[in-house]
């Protein structure tokens, strides 16, 4: 009997039987998200399915981040359904301003090593960079998960992306994933798991290693799972009491597939509208004219995200006439961080906008709109028609780098590498 | 049990994500599928949401439902009377809340179906398709058995009200 990959362990471990790919098995789950997108409707769900305690609320948690701050008083009266059923059953709630609940659950300790950790949005898979299982449900099967502290998984099949080399100056983690969206295309992995490892995935910090497990859902990816290192240990130090159980493959796992990617081989990717597959090296777009530049989201909100922005903008003399730059940063940490270190107050002294914490413009639920026939480029992970709210504006997605580089240009463009 | 469905075809085409099903910036409003059929699949084709009518039987490509897990790109369908969507291949998140809100998912070659013919999809022994305007009778990928436990329970929700929690055997 061949062995197992990570996925085939944690699920057998969670489940309690020995599982393979293509079984169907229910699993115990160690945390659960919820938002303020996905909440409600769970809710409505829980009542619908006859729940009335939640098994265990401590493996739970919601977050008020999707409409941060509400924009109207329907947004508001969201809020308050999902605050109200975390009081009547003791869940913990993330307010508004706290940031992404993607990002929290990452901050707050609950993915670690060897966990199965679902939320109740699609970028859930991020919680892999932590080697958890970590995927997206909808609603109903949080609610189900409230009512009975399980869910059922297929296991998956599993890609392994064995990363080489390191990365080169003014090249990120984004471009890595992009390149890798853009040659397998947003059905590539389908209900798959994808295990990065290799030396190039040990040289990524847990930043740009997040960046890699949030996207694997472009390609439809049911996980993003990383190896725990010194990285993951020296991250989780300070947020996990607990002794941390790193799993590793077998050296006999069984693999779909395996893909090998030189870091060092790499330049500056971008996704043109309206596909995140819809990826070309950066320079095939240069010299196009930008209108917003949109820094933040579960994919390029983190603190490294901003000071790479930071130095592209620094380094230029500042942002480019008539570009409107919008900053949010994923999480209240990470924007204290930036406060404190002075990132931000440079940033706003240039002519930057500043955001709360959350999902900002991201998915036009809060944060700046772009207007008819703008053209934005984000560090975000999805640049579908109308998905900030503008079915006229084109959505590009690049590194904080080359954000940043179109921040001080006005144009798409390299960024600029220090020497 | 057996389930057998009639209606028109309404094509669409591959990659279609939630997003175009229903935009996200639709839903920070309401989360009632009633209000939003109004805006169902406005982004590919603004006239769509007028033109839907009971019965009818979404045909897309591959890929169908990626993106965003958001529940109400299947609850708004329901709600506009659309039983079944036919595809090359669904998303992950998709086929669950689809199986879970009692839509049933139907993978199968969509290539040959035309806008507006009538099609036959019928769920019980196995799952096959006709479509009728064609004379032609399309294999389609049976499902999953605990999957069509909770569709034949009508969804999670009544699954869940009727076994309290999961009892899957594999």
């Amino acid at each position: 009997m061949a062995g197992k990959t990570v996925g085939e362990k944690i699920l057998s471990a969670r489940s309690g039987v020995d599982a393979r790919a293509g079984d169907v098995v229910v699993c115990e789950i160690d945390f659960g998200l919820g938002t303020d997108a996905s909440t409600p409707m769970a809710i409505d769900y829980f009542q619908a399915m006859g729940g009335t305690r939640v098994r265990h609320p401590e493996r739970f948690a919601f977050s008020l981040d999707h409409y941060a701050p509400p924009s109207s008083a329907k947004s508001a009266a969201l809020h308050d359904r999902v605050r109200a059923f975390a009081r009547v059953h003791g869940i913990p709630l993330w307010e508004v301003g706290e940031g992404i609940g993607l990002q929290l659950m990452v901050e707050s300790g609950r993915c670690r090593p060897g966990g199965l950790v679902i939320g109740a949005d699609s970028h859930s898979t991020t919680f892999g960079a932590c080697n958890a299982f970590g995927t997206g449900i909808g609603s109903s099967d949080l609610a189900a998960a409230m009512i009975a502290g399980q869910v059922w998984l297929r296991v998956p099949e599993t890609t392994k992306v064995w990363l080489d080399g390191a990365l080169r100056p003014g090249v990120a983690a984004k471009d890595v994933i992009l390149s890798l969206v853009g040659q397998l295309g947003q059905e590539g992995a389908n209900y798959q798991a994808l295990e990065f490892v290799g030396p190039g995935a040990e040289s990524l910090t847990m930043d740009e290693r997040l960046v890699l497990s949030n996207m694997s859902v472009e390609m439809g990816a049911k996980a993003g799972i990383f190896l725990a290192d010194h990285a993951t240990r020296a991250y989780l130090a300070s947020r996990v009491v607990e002794p941390l159980t790193p799993i590793e493959p077998d050296p006999d796992a069984r693999y779909a597939r395996e893909i090998a990617i030189d870091l060092s081989a790499l330049e500056p990717q971008i996704a043109r509208p309206h596909e995140p597959d819809n990826v070309v090296a950066l320079h095939e777009t240069a010299g196009t004219r930008v209108d917003m530049v949109f820094v933040g989201t579960c994919t390029g909100g983190r603190v490294s995200d901003f000071h790479q922005v930071l130095a592209q903008v620094e380094d230029s003399g500042g942002i480019a006439p008539g570009v409107v730059l919008v900053l949010t940063p994923a999480s209240r940490e990470v924007y204290l961080e930036l406060l404190r270190d002075g990132t931000l107050v440079t940033l706003t002294a240039l002519g930057a906008v500043v955001t709360t914490p959350g999902c900002g413009a991201c998915c036009g639920t809060s944060g700046m709109i772009p207007g008819d026939g703008m053209t934005v480029v984000s560090t975000a992970n999805r640049n579908f028609k109308a998905r900030m709210g503008n079915a006229t504006a084109s959505i590009y997605l690049a590194s904080p780098a080359s954000c940043g580089a179109a921040a001080a240009t006005g144009m798409l463009t390299g960024p600029r590498v220090r020497v | 049990m057996q389930i057998r469905l009639e209606g028109r075809a309404r094509v669409l085409g591959d990659d279609v994500n939630t997003d175009y099903i229903i935009t996200s910036a639709r839903k920070r409003e309401t989360i009632d599928e009633r209000i939003l059929t109004q805006y169902l699949l406005e982004t590919l084709d603004p006239a769509f949401a007028g033109s839907v009518q009971p019965g009818d039987i979404l045909v897309a490509g591959r890929n169908f439902g990626c993106g965003s897990a958001m529940e109400v790109a299947v609850t708004v369908p329901v709600a506009a009377g659309i039983r079944a969507v036919l595809a090359r291949s669904f998303a992950r998140t998709y086929y669950r809340n689809a199986i879970n809100n009692g839509l049933i998912p139907v993978e199968c070659d969509t290539s040959a179906i035309r806008e507006a013919d009538r099609l036959l999809v019928d769920l019980g022994a196995e799952l096959t398709v006709r479509d009728e305007t064609l004379g032609l009778t399309i294999a389609a990928r049976p499902l999953p058995a605990h999957m069509l436990r909770i569709l034949e329970a009508g969804g999670l929700v009544p699954y869940i009200r009727a076994h309290g929690g999961f009892a899957v055997t594999r």
